[in-house]
């Protein structure tokens, strides 16, 4: 197990940020931690990458114990905080070789590894990391966290204001260091980037609400859904939501995803009660559900 | 030993591309110690003199002649009553005021004693005290001038004999403020830039988020701290040599002592400040707090270091508490080496405590710097 996580709790002084909290990963795998804002995904981070000492439970990185081998873990573990923490006034190059020098390494030790993403902002490397655009930070950000090679990689919400090119960018480039046996644990709280995990962990209010690999995850949602249509959107949730047999009405893109109680649902009676609101260009359509709709589920 | 060096050329490079520190490190304390020694002078000049002669005779002319011949008093105004003088005082025309009585002459002739009133306006108070010295040195010499005169043949038998005291100013002969505040100004630039420097800094680290980083790497605590504090201990050598380099050129300051002794005894001092500075950046999580409590004990170092009130002077209990004043010791230091030329002997006592002070302070500092948060 590259990282094992058994029975962790962390309080601060009311709050519970993470309560009996149990996972393992394995090695080579990309695993994702996925919950909203506040669910303690950093502070899990933080135990991981020994910063924060957990009030209960143990831990284990690459074999190493958090609080007794935290020294071994540091040489180890590729840590990319959620916030850019790079020196802004200080070149590309001149970022990665301090990264490179406090791990008693050079970038030409490890170039290969690093080598795809850094000639992506190399043609920029003279210039100061404050000035370059949020996906080049990124990179950076990543190649600073690999220099050392590290056998766990930890990325605290690495893709959190980054547009969405550079964000799909950003995963393939994960998919990539994965295949040079590198274990990830990566925390989002966007769902889209959750199918591309191997497996997740659904965390919320420092509570782990399922884990499973994410097309299995899928499976678990007990209703069937529907992919509800209309000319109004803003009256269409406001009627689904009045309609007596709704189970869940969310929104979903330019559909809102739609499940009923009964479980001799029939698509017509929903469209004639749809129309009585005097909603038009109605269309029903059954629908996979996403880890969104599983997320909303289990967390409700 | 690579890694420590690593981020040492790190430190200078962010601190040479900070635009907005560089003058503060260079430029603000040369001008400060430019216009702090001019201005920062014990010496009353231009004393707004104004006399209320009553009697206006030859002795009381010869009197406020005396005044007016001095170089401190600027002898104003010529007032006719009393009244119109307290009102001049109270409008703050004049500093100084000396009431000369009717029959002044008369009566010091004829019962060879008299009284003078003089009144000084102490909302300065140490202006004050120098203002009385001033009009108390002119009417005694005026007074024993007189004397001479006064005297009758008949009294010669029963002439008091007259006790006269010379001063000699060892050190500092002419008094020179400038060669006694120069040093002072000095080690007050030199603990200030460093001590706010050396505070702001890992602070700054914590701000932008660059110390969660550098945390979860093996780096060792000691060569992370001897990395961060290496170019500020170089910067306050420097600035001891510029000040130093001024206080010859500008205020020709003496420098009798030796100038390696003044180096040693500031390379251990400066490791007092930085490790005052680490203190204080451990325990504080905004450069603005960071800013605030060094400022706070700056004040007080100052103000209890001996550098414009002598420490002799303030209460028991005050000068128990500068024992604990790096700056005092520097102070002294600089000054006994500067102006008297004390030697490693001379100095061993302020050095012995300088360096027990260094080495509490930066364990301190050490200690109570956490990789964890």
């Amino acid at each position: 197990m590259s990282i094992s996580v058994q029975h962790i709790s962390k309080s601060y002084k009311n709050v519970k940020a993470l309560q009996n909290i149990s996972f393992e990963v394995k090695e080579g795998e990309l695993f994702g931690l996925i919950g909203p804002d506040g669910a303690g995904k950093t502070t899990l981070f933080r135990i991981l990458t020994t910063l924060l000492i957990a009030n209960e439970g143990t831990a284990t990185v690459a074999g190493f114990n958090v609080v007794l081998d935290y020294k071994n873990i540091r040489n180890s573990v590729g840590y990319m905080p959620g916030k850019f923490s790079l020196y802004q006034d200080l070149t590309v190059e001149e970022n990665l070789n301090f990264f490179a020098t406090i791990f008693g390494t050079t970038i030409a030790e490890n170039y290969d590894l690093i080598k795809e993403i850094y000639v992506q902002i190399e043609p920029f490397k003279d210039r100061r990391a404050g000035k370059l655009s949020g996906g080049m930070k990124q990179k950076l950000a990543l190649c600073c966290a690999l220099i050392h090679k590290p056998k766990v990689l930890f990325l605290d919400e690495p893709t959190t204001g980054v547009d969405p090119v550079s964000r799909k960018e950003f995963w393939e480039m994960l998919k990539r260091l994965q295949q040079k046996d590198i274990t990830i644990l990566v925390s989002t709280p966007y769902m889209d980037e959750a199918e591309l995990c191997d497996r997740i962990a659904l965390i919320q209010n420092g509570e782990i609400l399922e884990i499973d690999t994410p097309a299995e995850i899928v499976k678990h949602y007990p209703k069937k859904m529907y992919n509800v249509r209309g000319d109004n959107m803003y009256k269409l949730i406001e009627s689904l939501k009045a309609y007596e047999h709704q189970y869940s009405v969310y929104p979903f893109g330019e559909f809102v995803h739609y499940t009923d109680h009964r479980t001799d649902f029939d698509t017509e009676s929903l469209k004639d009660y749809l129309k009585t609101k005097g909603l038009t260009d109605i269309t029903i359509a059954t629908t996979q559900p996403t880890i969104e709709d599983t997320f909303m589920e289990l967390a409700k | 030993m690579k890694t420590i060096i690593y981020i040492i050329q790190k430190e200078f490079k962010q601190i040479f591309r900070n635009k907005g520190m560089l003058p503060i490190i260079f430029v603000l304390p040369l001008l400060q110690l430019v216009i702090l020694s001019n201005a920062a002078t014990f010496e009353v000049k231009n004393i707004k003199f104004g006399y209320v002669d009553m009697d206006h005779t030859t002795t009381s002319r010869a009197l406020i002649e005396k005044f007016n011949a001095s170089t401190y008093f600027n002898v104003l105004t010529d007032f006719s009553s009393e009244r119109l003088a307290s009102s001049a005082m109270l409008k703050g025309e004049v500093d100084v005021l000396l009431e000369i009585p009717n029959y002044f002459e008369r009566d010091l002739y004829k019962e060879k004693y008299n009284r003078l009133g003089v009144t000084i306006n102490a909302i300065d108070g140490a202006a004050a005290g120098v203002e009385n010295v001033y009009v108390t040195q002119i009417i005694q010499r005026f007074n024993s001038n007189l004397k001479v005169d006064l005297l009758k043949p008949s009294d010669k038998q029963v002439q008091p004999t007259r006790i006269e005291t010379i001063p000699l100013f060892w050190y500092n002969q002419t008094l020179n403020y400038k060669t006694f505040m120069v040093p002072g100004i000095l080690v007050l630039l030199v603990t200030m830039i460093t001590l706010f420097l050396s505070g702001m800094n890992i602070v700054r680290e914590k701000e932008i988020g660059t110390l969660e980083q550098i945390n979860v790497t093996p780096i060792k605590k000691s060569q992370f701290i001897i990395g961060k504090l290496f170019p500020f201990w170089v910067i306050g050598m420097g600035l001891l040599t510029i000040g130093l380099i001024i206080a010859k050129l500008i205020f020709n300051v003496p420098m009798l002592g030796s100038l390696p002794l003044m180096y040693f005894y500031t390379s251990i001092y400066i490791l007092v400040v930085l490790g005052i500075g680490l203190f204080i950046s451990n325990f504080t999580d905004t450069q603005q707090q960071a800013m605030f409590i060094a400022w706070f004990f700056t004040v007080i170092f100052i103000l209890m270091s001996g550098l414009f009130t002598p420490i002799e002077s303030m209460p028991k209990w005050a000068q128990i508490l500068t024992e604990f004043n790096p700056i005092k010791y520097f102070v002294e230091v600089m000054r006994m080496v500067m102006l008297k030329g004390s030697g490693f002997m001379d100095i061993l006592p302020q050095l012995l405590k300088t360096l027990l002070y260094a080495i509490i302070m930066n364990g301190l500092a050490v200690w109570s710097y956490k990789k964890t948060t």
